[in-house]
């Protein structure tokens, strides 16, 4: 997929880039002047480049005739990355931080369009981390069509955060007729996740080494975009889509069962997950169901739709080993329930507290 | 998952289900009132939530939470001296995770730690040792908190401090020991327990001899159960097998793990080190006799509660707390005027909404609270 290209609004004569020639940041780098400007000419303009973004105004501009001719309404979401460690099997903070918000666009049925990067830098952080970051950031964007076109660094002194911190804030257009919304849920319909659920928890937790296990077990991180598509383009009256962030599968069912005011009900043996994630659950004492995904979906659809949507699924790369995992009930509104593979019921609440700290 | 998938097995559940189900029909009791069985461990009352064990079972069988998760049974005066030693300029408090949101009178570990104290999690207390080692500066204080399971670990890393000479190391001692409890449980003139599912990693420290005197001299069978969910049914099996015979022991279902004897090398390290309380105070059950342990004179230098100054100030459970009465088995947790009112996980009164092994935080979370109208639904 490829997105216009936004407007230019200077008239845009080339500007010699910057380099960095240090091996580390320093609070200089935040100080606004010469070091700043370099440092993101080198590392982020260099990598993001796109029109919007080279001239370095305080904002990026959009023609809304360009907007308008995509849909009805805008779609706007922000969300900040401090995920530990900054590298992990399977992504890091950089294709985090573009996959996780271009998701929060796409399960609204929204096209994903732009995005804006604020990085906040630890003092003492490697200028090779941080290149190699906004490449990821860059290479992501890329692979999912969308655009970085502005952004903001701050270096902070040391121990004012960790090594890194960045926020992404996204605008996606929402095509006419799309409506997802989690109170549109009803009695009947069919619960579907497009594959096995705990990776990225377990591989964050894993790379963190503190546990001394050794596990292959990689972030699932993805944009979810293209494989939205398919599912929307086979079952137009989905329900509601939501990406199983923090809080993992039980978070998402739980929001669904109260903002609908229905009863759902999964089976324990339907649930796909890993058997590497599930030995690891099994020694931490961790409950796979609440951990965090960054490629993984839940979505509520009709029940006239749901073979439909399950093979969308599954004929997607990402969706290969899609389920059915239950179905929403006229019983207990407000409950998830869960029938355990021994054979017996339990209930599966909303998560108290925290599992872990600092997953995204 | 190889050697844990053959312990939840659901056909066997099934066929144990039937064996129980004929078990009970022969039990005249069961014919009155439900059986009343309680499992005495946390790590118990956890598997038969998790598995939804429960509302397997048939109706004239009830499961009793007993109080064998420690974080829940633990005073808030003990939180409060726990804040005070984390509080202490220079001492680095470490402690395992579940302990961190128990609440004292004023804040939890968690609040603290937010306000600037320096608490750190760790998974063993070897990890609060290693602290000592690398901040030979700071005084490391370890929380140890537990039945006799943890209690070894504890016992053998002050060992290794005296060994070391690590001086900057010491322990603040909640170990507490299961046999008083269960004695004090039974000993309740509102106790009305038919049998027992022993507990296993404590058993597989101190075996099975201790528990002699729940048959001997109470007349109650004991079944000392695993942690599987087909350990847990066939635990329940046996106790209603021996009921229905007529006939009162301590069995040990948990027999690949838990040897007669215990486990000599862990019971001799515990002996060195540590020494009974005249008393010890649970939240929920009051003062037991004999139910804690401290660090003896010989390692006096390594109990905080002596190195610092604790305040030690008693604070009484909620008046409206009902956790006693929920751990004899008097009412159920749903039975609690507070549950899940005034009493949540979020913002716990009482023990046992603690901790996700705490009877009445199980129900919550995972507890089929209408199991009698979703017997019915499924009819």
């Amino acid at each position: 997929m490829k997105v216009a290209a936004p407007r230019q609004a200077t008239n845009g004569h080339a500007r010699r880039r910057g380099r960095v020639s240090v091996p580390t940041i320093t609070l200089a780098h935040g100080g606004g002047g010469k070091a700043m400007r370099d440092l993101i000419d080198d590392v982020f303009v260099s990598v993001f480049d796109n029109p919007a973004l080279a001239p370095l105004d305080d904002q990026a501009r959009f023609a809304l005739s360009d907007l308008t001719a995509m849909g009805d309404r805008l779609a706007f979401t922000t969300d900040s990355y401090v995920v530990d460690p900054l590298f992990f099997p399977g992504g890091d903070i950089g294709k985090l931080a573009v996959n996780g918000t271009v998701n929060d666009l796409a399960v609204g049925g929204a096209r994903p369009l732009y995005l804006s990067c604020g990085a906040i830098i630890e003092e003492g952080l490697s200028v090779e981390t941080l290149r190699t970051i906004a490449r990821s950031m860059a290479e992501a964007a890329a692979a999912c069509g969308v655009a970085i076109v502005t952004g903001d660094t701050k270096v902070v002194p040391r121990g004012a955060c960790d090594r890194l911190f960045i926020n992404t804030s996204g605008i996606g257009v929402i095509r006419k007729g799309i409506q997802l919304s989690a109170d549109s849920a009803r009695p009947g319909d069919v619960v579907l996740v497009n594959g096995v659920l705990g990776d990225h928890g377990a591989a964050i937790l894993n790379a963190r080494g503190d546990m001394a296990l050794s596990s292959p077990v990689e972030s699932d991180c993805a944009a979810l975009h293209g494989l939205i598509d398919d599912v929307l383009a086979a079952a137009p009256s989905l329900r509601f889509i939501r990406d199983a962030t923090r809080g993992g599968l039980a978070t998402v069912l739980n929001e669904i069962a109260l903002a609908a005011g229905v009863g759902i009900e999964i089976q324990e043996t339907r649930t796909p997950i890993r058997e590497e994630v599930k030995g690891f659950c099994e020694i931490l004492g961790l409950d796979p169901l609440y951990l965090a995904n960054e490629g993984k979906m839940v979505c509520v659809a009709p029940e006239e739709q749901a073979r439909a949507a399950l093979d969308a699924m599954r004929a997607n790369g990402l969706g290969r080993e899609a389920a059915i995992i239950g179905r929403v009930t006229e019983q207990r509104p407000g409950r998830v329930v869960m029938q355990t593979a021994f054979g017996g019921r339990r209930i599966v609440d909303m998560l108290v507290g925290e599992q872990l700290p600092r997953i995204c | 998952m190889k050697y844990v998938d053959e312990f939840r097995d659901p056909d066997m559940a099934r066929s144990l289900l039937r064996e129980i189900e004929r078990l009970v029909a022969k039990i005249d009791v069961c014919r009155h009132r439900p059986l009343a069985l309680m499992e005495v461990c946390g790590g118990h009352t956890h598997a038969i939530f998790k598995f939804g064990i429960e509302t397997m079972l048939p109706d004239a069988i009830e499961l009793v939470h007993g109080p064998g998760c420690p974080v829940c049974v633990l005073p808030m005066g003990r939180v409060d001296d726990c804040i005070a030693l984390a509080e202490t300029p220079g001492v680095i408090f470490t402690t395992f995770g579940d302990a961190m949101r128990v609440p004292g009178s004023k804040k939890s570990l968690m609040q603290a730690k937010a306000e600037g104290a320096d608490v750190r999690m760790v998974y063993s207390p070897l990890d609060a040792l290693a602290l000592a080692r690398q901040n030979p500066e700071k005084e490391i204080v370890f929380f140890g908190l537990g039945f006799e399971t943890t209690m070894p670990s504890t016992a053998l890393t002050i060992l290794q401090a005296e060994r070391e000479a690590i001086g900057n190391f010491s322990l603040f001692c909640n170990h507490i020991t299961i046999i008083p409890t269960i004695k004090a449980i039974l000993d309740s003139p509102e106790m009305q327990l038919d049998g027992f599912l022993g507990p296993g990693h404590v058993s597989m420290v101190i075996g099975t001899r201790p528990y002699r005197f729940i048959c001997e001299h109470y007349r109650r069978p004991m079944a000392i159960a695993g942690f599987e969910p087909l350990d847990v049914l066939q635990s329940v099996w046996m106790v209603l097998k021996q009921i229905a015979e007529g006939r009162c022991e301590i069995e040990n279902q948990y027999n690949r793990v838990v040897p007669e004897g215990g486990n000599r090398a862990a019971l001799s390290a515990v002996a060195r080190v540590f020494e009974l309380r005249e008393f010890f105070e649970w939240r929920g059950l009051g003062s037991i006799d004999h139910s804690g342990v401290r660090a003896r004179a010989a390692y006096a230098r390594y109990d905080a509660e002596r190195k610092f100054s604790v305040p030690a100030v008693r604070i009484a459970d909620p008046k409206s707390c009902q956790c006693g009465e929920v751990l004899k088995g008097v009412i159920k947790p749903w039975e609690c005027k507070v549950f899940g009112s005034a009493c949540t996980p979020e913002k716990p009164l009482g023990a046992l909404m603690v901790s996700s092994e705490g009877a009445c935080a199980a129900y919550y979370q995972f507890g089929d609270i209408d199991k009698v109208h979703e017997r019915t639904d499924a009819a």
